[in-house]
């Protein structure tokens, strides 16, 4: 009856608004909500050094839409400033570099507003601050104290010669839920345990299925191939379901055969799509990792456990407690099949997924009976639940104890004890002797290689006879806390991406250190 | 402004020395890594200022690559782009304003940054790439591309190996290469004929799997098939309009609204003008986070290589970087073998399993979905005869015929080499080597 209506009153047709037409290839990426979220984000960056890899890191923050940002700034442009930072031109000679670069940034995109020069005392508080090495000890210990009393981000950045790395410290744990997964990571379809509407589906598909004509047979959806012939299987192997990988194959053989040839196309594709399907549908319910993490998380501060997130996770924990497999996404895979047939195997997916959410949703309504759920929230989640993920786990009896220079020294030496090996293993060598090289100069504008081998003792006392952390120092010697503006607008367009990341609450951000080496081209993750 | 009264603009020896320091430092002073052999300090200044380099693209990655080259001591850079600004340009192509649209890219991109940074000349091109023959390519010392489409790059990276003359150590032209999708994205160097070219690495690139035209006709289940539907089936039927421009919001929202007819026929939902306009257009989403790393990457090596200060990619070790920002960062840099069954740079045939029952249509079509050929309108010689040819007119009548022979009937035999030609390619053959399948 539907399409009766629809015939005689078209739907409106609203083109896209000037705003989608602008943001359109990013809305593509992280949609309207991920917008919103930028355009109400508030950024400070706190620059300093040549100053080149803050600004590129803005400029691709402020081009997306940014809802506002301040700099601050102590230098004033120089010389040297036009040979390396884009947003800077002649006419700010001797100006403060915060205000030129602002106004030639919000050319970019007049409708974000900024602050010039914001105290952090005066400003609307920020949702994330980005800083640039070498930089103040009073000015990180500031930021280190407004970030624990906002619960603000972090970011840390530091570009010399063909070097970088950045840093990014969270306030607490970091939940994703919309982490858009791989478009070829599996979605659960419940073979093997499919719920009595699924199964009588099937079964009123397939109940005939020797005597389907080559037409019916040929269009039968996957999802009810492999369930007919899993009952078929269950009954000749007393009722238990192919689990080794060896009864797996010898089930897709039995799948495979079952398939016609004997028709003018000499075979079937929707027979050729259960036989693929096999190995990654037919399998039972698991906990992915991601999830467990989160599950078996201990929370240090009562707040965070009280956010709309945690008690989801904690409706979703009791659901899969009771039913042995989470709630169901509710996505089917597209399948050779006929349109009403497929369709209706959609409804059926889609209506079980809408229970499941309905009833993690009343689970979190009791454990926190005084709070508003939005059930949109458990929506997503449950949509997502296989792939929820968790940054900054260390929550409250895990490694926030230990002290960085103490993790910092196991890392080092596991590090660099994988380097010996690395040739027989195949491995990258690691990046770290150059982190512990800018590192180095963190706080002064320019250092002998002498002077960064004997800061880097400090940590690793045999840092000079280490022959890759002495190229290092030598390496980063040579720019003299310089910037090659190639290796500061990529590692801009690193952390932006990574600033996205967090403001959007979408894909997974870095945990939580990223080393870049612009002479053979690669980057390493490393959590320090 | 003390640094300018006491250099005042009468000195410019003194202030390029100062604005050129962060630079300097590098590309002047060898470091642990630098080549000695290759490496000249004094020189390498003169010598960056007199390369001229070539840019492929003034889009996303183009307008990075222009602002990157710039500051990073080149003088003489030209670019090419027959696009003009669209709105939706603005959220990361960051040398066009509002009042730009509708201009050509080439052209506002050179200005804007020849005014930004001073003594740097950029010529603009408003064309096509194929609209230069090989005497325009030779007269650059390397090529940039930062390019969306898939058959530029081949016709780019077929023209420069082609270019290459043994004797002539100038007619070495180096390609770099970036490409993004959304937070992904990658970065290569090619050395024409030396390293891996971009049709050696073809296949990283396969085509995406066109939706089976009876799924459209009558079984559609996605919205995606509804709208492929009014894209191809319906478009052709009805002809709203003499040809179908993707740019122009009439025809998009003609194709919105059949699709979305068809969708409620058969009750499927999710048709949107957003997912017509992304599957007609075939939309790749871009943001200027991932231009800035990929750009940078590419002139990073641009920049090593016209130096020297540092080893760069490309011979004999890695040469290819992937990037992948969806989950945490991730860089996998490798070395892209070169085959020796490259149509473009190798010189051994490359093997194509064919059916002998098929007829010459079959194999005519098969070449645009094949990963390794994607070739849209091939033409076939064997060794003693002309199969098909596209063009001219007399001659495709002439062998039209033979379109529906089988490869039998027309004599073919396993083993045998054949030659394509595509118009997008001119200056191209392609050797394949027919290997006949087993009838069982």
């Amino acid at each position: 009856m539907t399409e009766v209506v629809m015939r005689q009153t078209p739907p409106i047709l609203h083109g896209p608004s000037e705003k989608e037409r602008k943001y359109d290839r990013q809305l593509r990426l992280w949609a309207a909500s991920g917008q919103a979220a930028l355009e109400s984000a508030n950024i400070l960056l706190v620059n300093s050094g040549a100053g080149t890899v803050g600004i590129e890191t803005l400029k691709n923050l402020v081009l997306p839409g940014i809802g506002r940002f301040a700099i601050y700034d102590e230098a004033v442009v120089e010389e040297a400033d036009l040979g390396v930072n884009f947003f800077i031109d002649e006419s700010g000679l001797g100006k403060p570099r915060s205000q030129c670069v602002t106004e030639l940034i919000l050319e970019l995109n007049p409708e974000g507003e900024s602050t010039l020069e914001a105290l952090l005392a005066t400003s609307p508080i920020f949702t994330i601050i980005v800083f640039t090495y070498p930089a103040r000890a009073e000015h990180t210990s500031l930021l280190q104290e407004y970030s624990k009393q906002h619960k603000t981000p972090l970011v840390a950045i530091h570009s010399a010669g063909f070097y970088s790395y950045f840093q990014i410290q969270l306030p607490g744990a970091f939940p994703i839920v919309d982490t858009h997964p791989e478009e070829t990571a599996t979605t659960d379809i419940r073979l093997l345990t499919p719920w009595p509407e699924l199964s009588e589906f099937a079964k009123e598909l397939t109940k005939d299925i020797d005597n389907l004509d080559n037409h019916e047979h040929g269009h039968l959806p996957f999802v009810a191939i492999l369930l007919h012939y899993l009952e078929q299987w269950r009954e000749t192997h007393s009722g238990s379901n192919p689990s080794t990988y060896k009864e797996k194959i010898e089930f897709r053989r039995l799948v495979q055969g079952a398939t016609r040839t004997n028709n003018p196309e000499g075979g079937e594709e929707n027979f050729e799509e259960a036989v693929a399907a096999v190995l990654k549908t037919v399998t039972a319910p698991s906990l992915p990792s991601g999830l467990r993490e989160v599950f078996e998380y201990k929370h240090s501060d009562p707040n965070e456990q009280m956010s709309g997130f945690w008690i989801i996770a904690d409706a979703v924990k009791t659901f899969y407690a009771k039913h042995k497999c989470l709630p169901l996404p509710g996505s089917v895979p597209d399948m050779k099949a006929q349109s009403k047939v497929y369709i209706q195997l959609q409804n059926i997916y889609k209506k079980k997924a809408r229970q499941d959410a309905a009833e993690v949703l009343k689970t979190a309504q009791e454990i926190a009976p005084d709070r508003d759920i939005d059930a949109a929230e458990v929506e997503l989640f449950c949509k997502n639940a296989a792939f929820v993920k968790l940054i900054n786990a260390t929550g409250g009896t895990g490694d926030r104890d230990t002290s960085n220079t103490d993790r910092l020294k196991t890392v080092i030496a596991q590090e660099l004890e994988n380097d010996e090996n690395a040739e027989v293993t195949m491995t990258p060598l690691s990046l770290l002797p150059i982190y512990l090289a800018l590192q180095a100069t963190g706080r002064v504008a320019s250092a002998s290689a002498d002077e960064i081998l004997a800061e880097v003792a400090k940590t690793v006392p045999e840092a000079s006879q280490n022959e890759r952390i002495r190229n290092a120092a030598q390496e980063v010697a040579r720019a003299e806390g310089g910037e090659l503006h190639n290796i500061s607008a990529l590692t801009g367009g690193m952390v932006a991406q990574e600033m996205i990341k967090i403001i959007t609450k979408q894909y997974i951000p870095i945990d939580n250190t990223c080393i870049f080496d612009g002479i053979s081209s690669r980057c390493q993750v490393v959590r320090l | 402004m003390a640094s300018a009264d006491v250099h005042p603009a009468s000195e410019p020896a003194r202030c390029v020395f100062l604005f050129r320091r962060h630079l300097d430092r590098i590309r002047t002073r060898a470091g642990p890594f630098t080549d000695p052999d290759s490496f000249s300090g004094e020189a390498v200044a003169g010598a960056m200022e007199t390369m001229k380099i070539l840019v492929i693209g003034a889009g996303g990655l183009g307008c990075e690559l222009l602002k990157n080259l710039a500051l990073s001591g080149f003088k003489d850079i030209h670019v090419i782009d027959m696009d003009t600004i669209d709105i939706s340009n603005l959220n990361r192509q960051f040398l066009f304003r509002q009042s730009d649209v509708g201009s050509f890219k080439a052209e506002v991109a050179a200005k804007f940054v020849e005014k930004r940074v001073k003594g740097v000349k950029i010529t603009p091109h408003n064309c096509r790439i194929q609209d230069f023959d090989e005497d325009f390519y030779m007269q650059f010392q390397l090529v940039v591309c930062g390019l969306d489409s898939i058959e530029a790059r081949r016709w780019i990276n077929a023209t420069l190996v082609n270019m290459v003359n043994e004797d002539v150590e100038d007619s070495y032209k180096p390609l770099i290469d970036g490409g993004t999708e959304g937070f992904k994205g990658q970065a290569r160097v090619i050395l024409p004929t030396v390293t891996s070219c971009i049709e050696c690495q073809l296949d990283m690139h396969a085509p995406r799997a066109a939706v089976p035209l009876c799924t459209l006709a009558s079984i559609p289940r996605q919205p995606e098939h509804c709208i492929e539907w009014a894209h191809v089936i319906a478009w052709d039927q009805e002809k709203p309009f003499p040809s179908l421009d993707k740019d122009d919001p009439e025809h998009i929202t003609w194709l919105y609204q059949k699709a979305l007819l068809r969708a409620h026929e058969f009750n499927i939902p999710g048709v949107t003008y957003s997912l017509t306009q992304g599957v007609v257009k075939n939309i790749i989403p871009a943001i200027a986070a991932t231009n800035s790393v990929i750009a940078a990457a590419c002139c990073n090596e641009v920049f090593k290589i016209a130096s020297n200060c540092a080893p760069f990619l490309g011979y004999p070790d890695n040469n290819y970087m992937m990037y992948s920002g969806n989950d945490s960062i991730y860089t996998y840099t490798f070395k892209h073998e070169k085959k020796d069954d490259c149509p473009v740079c190798g010189n051994l045939a490359r093997k194509l399993d064919v059916d002998p029952t098929w007829t010459l249509r079959e194999l005519v079509e098969s070449f645009a979905v094949r990963p390794e050929a994607q070739l849209k309108k091939p033409s076939i010689r064997a060794q003693f005869k002309t199969l098909y040819m596209q063009s001219p007119a007399s001659l495709e009548e002439q062998t039209r015929p033979n379109l529906d022979k089988t490869l039998t009937e027309l004599g073919l035999t396993d083993g045998e080499e054949i030659g394509v030609t595509d118009p997008a390619f001119a200056t191209v053959s392609f050797k394949f080597k027919l290997k006949f399948k087993q009838s069982d």
